[in-house]
């Protein structure tokens, strides 16, 4: 192997994007990602994160005055041919005109290296993907899993400095997702490529993003690790996308927020007055024998296999969701007394 | 109706008879049986069964043969090239006019041959644009309207509308996203036609090919129009048929018309593996 190119640090300086049809798809914004780093874009669809994952790729143009720079180059100007980025799309757009080994061989054939160089290098990307076996195919016999394989292992062959995915598992069933997600994984770390994700899943966001880039309507709503993304999220949007999120308004008073059907602990000194709070379904428990913070009743019960997911009314406007360990058997319409075991986090601004 | 029956053997094979019959009775009575005709008929001038072999060897035939070949073939790659590029643009681009732009394009669909041909000799005839353009500049009179150059014109311009169609249909439907996979591998544009537009394209060039070259073997309108020097063989065929009453002959170009323009066809479909690219 010819020694790696340290990993590429990227900028982004004051990047907007309007379409030619009048369309605001980005908001002016500033964002840089380390050398190595692993950034997943997350949002829900039309939020702008496929935009943003263009301009980084050259694939389009910021509007004037936006300027993207790889490492202390300003790249710009620059079409993605001559970006040095690996690419892989959700349409997996493997060649359909040539064999497995023919479309993994195509960048570097199209850089004119050696035949006897590209031979080595496939081979290489076909043991390191587990593809040996479909090396002859024609695109058309290969299953979804083995495609992305390719288009991976495609995007890898010329050593690109950054790798580029746009919802690269979408197009897969849950559990060839799953799979190809650790895959994807592992092959970050051992490159240590500098590497941007977009996708609309959460799980696959905090299961690769070192930093996760939230999204919403052509901003960034929060830039931040899985856990400060999921545990202290920026606002209301932040929270309801990623993961469950339960609300419940009263009083403010005392480090506490007080309602009709009892009190809940806040995480941190807030202003007396009238409030919301939230919490996450698993930080909630039966409060059994000991304190009791909650009581409300139980309005539905779902058996999940590892845990069991109940729907409890009578304490916020719509039901509170409470995620207990293993099986629960109590029948429906039953006062179910709750704990909260993490302190709560008060509201902010909601979108 | 009972859904076990259809599935079973008998059922399907009578009921595929019963919906083939008509397509069946229309082949048998509108082609098979007015081939078989005309095939016999040819053989029954003077010259007997010879008269296939003098339509493919008497110098004068064999000439408007070739020509029409020739010029046919040199139709069809003309407007593959020129049609092949606006309709992979058009398909790509949207611009305001975009939809007015792509009817008048088609427009000339409409026209008859002899309207084709009034237009060739509008630009390139004894009164024509091209001839007073060319006097005013100096550079004596230029017409051309009745040469081979007339007709690849009139032909070309017919010819273009319905391969731009065939063209834009498919470009549409090519992923966007495999042009710019390989743009990401560092492809050039000419690499990206190479590996990407054109095999992508290449069921639509063929069959918008073999549509054109047909379509220009059997055109005579337009050869008509036009036609004072030249003879393609539609116009061989017409002036056989009602010039010397040579019914025999003409019938025996008519079929020999057909099987070289199937002939070529199958060749052109061998040589670029359509086979293979049509199935997939």
């Amino acid at each position: 192997m010819t020694p790696r190119d340290p990993a590429l640090a990227i900028r982004l300086e004051g990047c907007a994007k309007t379409f030619a049809d009048g369309t605001k798809a980005l908001a002016p914004l500033d964002l840089a990602i380390g050398a190595g780093e692993t950034l997943a874009f997350l949002g829900p669809s039309g939020c702008g994160k496929t935009t943003l994952l263009r301009l980084i790729a050259g694939l389009d143009s910021p509007d004037p005055g936006g300027r993207v720079w790889f490492d202390d180059k300003e790249v710009t100007p620059l079409p993605i041919e001559r970006r040095q980025v690996g690419m892989v799309f959700q349409s997996y757009a493997l060649f359909p005109n040539m064999t497995v080994a023919e479309n993994i061989a195509y960048g570097l054939k199209v850089r004119g290296e050696p035949r006897d160089r590209r031979r080595t290098r496939v081979a290489e990307l076909l043991a390191m993907m587990r593809i040996e076996a479909l090396a002859g195919r024609a695109i058309d016999q290969l299953s979804g899993g083995q495609r992305q394989r390719v288009a991976l292992a495609r995007a890898i062959a010329p050593r690109p400095r950054l790798l580029l995915f746009d919802e690269p598992l979408t197009a897969l069933d849950a559990k060839l997702r799953e799979a190809l997600r650790l895959e994807i994984d592992g092959l970050l770390r051992k490159l240590g490529t500098t590497a941007v994700y977009v996708t609309h899943d959460q799980a696959e966001a905090m299961a690769l993003g070192d930093r996760i880039v939230v999204m919403n309507h052509g901003r960034i709503a929060q830039i931040g690790t899985p856990h400060e993304i999921y545990h202290h999220p920026a606002d209301r949007f932040v929270a309801e996308f990623v993961g469950l999120m339960n609300h419940v308004s009263g009083e403010i008073r005392d480090g506490w927020l007080h309602c009709p059907a009892g009190r809940i602990p806040l995480d941190r000194e807030t202003a007396a007055g009238q409030g919301e709070v939230m919490f996450r379904p698993e930080t909630v428990c039966l409060a059994g024998t000991g304190e009791t913070h909650l009581k409300g009743t139980l309005a539905a019960s779902f058996f999940l296999g590892d845990r069991t997911r109940l729907l409890v009314d009578g304490i916020g406007e719509q039901s509170i969701v409470v995620d207990v360990v293993g099986p629960v058997d109590l029948p429906l319409g039953t006062p179910v007394p709750l704990r909260i075991q993490s302190p709560a986090m008060a509201a902010k601004g909601s979108t | 109706m009972n859904v076990g029956t259809w599935r079973m053997g008998r059922g399907t094979n009578t009921l595929a008879f019963v919906l083939a019959a008509p397509a069946v009775v229309v082949f048998g009575a509108f082609w098979l049986l007015p081939m078989a005709r005309l095939a016999v008929f040819a053989a029954g001038g003077q010259l007997g069964w010879a008269a296939y072999l003098a339509v493919v060897t008497h110098p004068r035939y064999l000439e408007s043969l070739i020509s029409t070949v020739v010029l046919s073939a040199a139709v069809t790659a003309a407007t593959l090239a020129i049609g092949g590029i606006a309709g992979v643009f058009l398909s790509r681009h949207r611009f305001p006019g975009h939809g007015l732009l792509v009817g008048m394009l088609t427009l000339p669909m409409a026209f008859p041959g002899v309207v084709v041909g009034f237009l060739v000799i509008l630009l390139a005839g004894r009164q024509g644009l091209i001839g007073l353009l060319a006097q005013a500049l100096g550079a004596g009179k230029l017409v051309f309207a009745y040469s081979m150059t007339g007709l690849f014109l009139g032909y070309l311009y017919f010819s273009i509308p319905r391969v731009l169609l065939t063209i834009m249909a498919a470009a549409e439907k090519l992923d966007p996203a495999l042009e710019e996979a390989a743009r990401s591998l560092g492809a050039s544009p000419r690499q990206i036609l190479q590996d990407v537009l054109i095999p992508g394209l290449k069921p639509a060039l063929i069959s918008a090919g073999a549509l054109c070259f047909a379509t220009s073997m059997g055109a005579f309108g337009t050869a008509f129009t036009l036609a004072t020097r030249i003879s393609v063989l539609p116009m061989t065929i017409y002036t056989e048929f009602t010039l010397f009453a040579d019914m025999a002959i003409a019938a025996a170009m008519s079929l020999v018309l057909g099987a070289v323009t199937w002939l070529v066809l199958a060749l052109a479909r061998n040589a670029t593996g359509a086979g293979v690219a049509a199935a997939a």
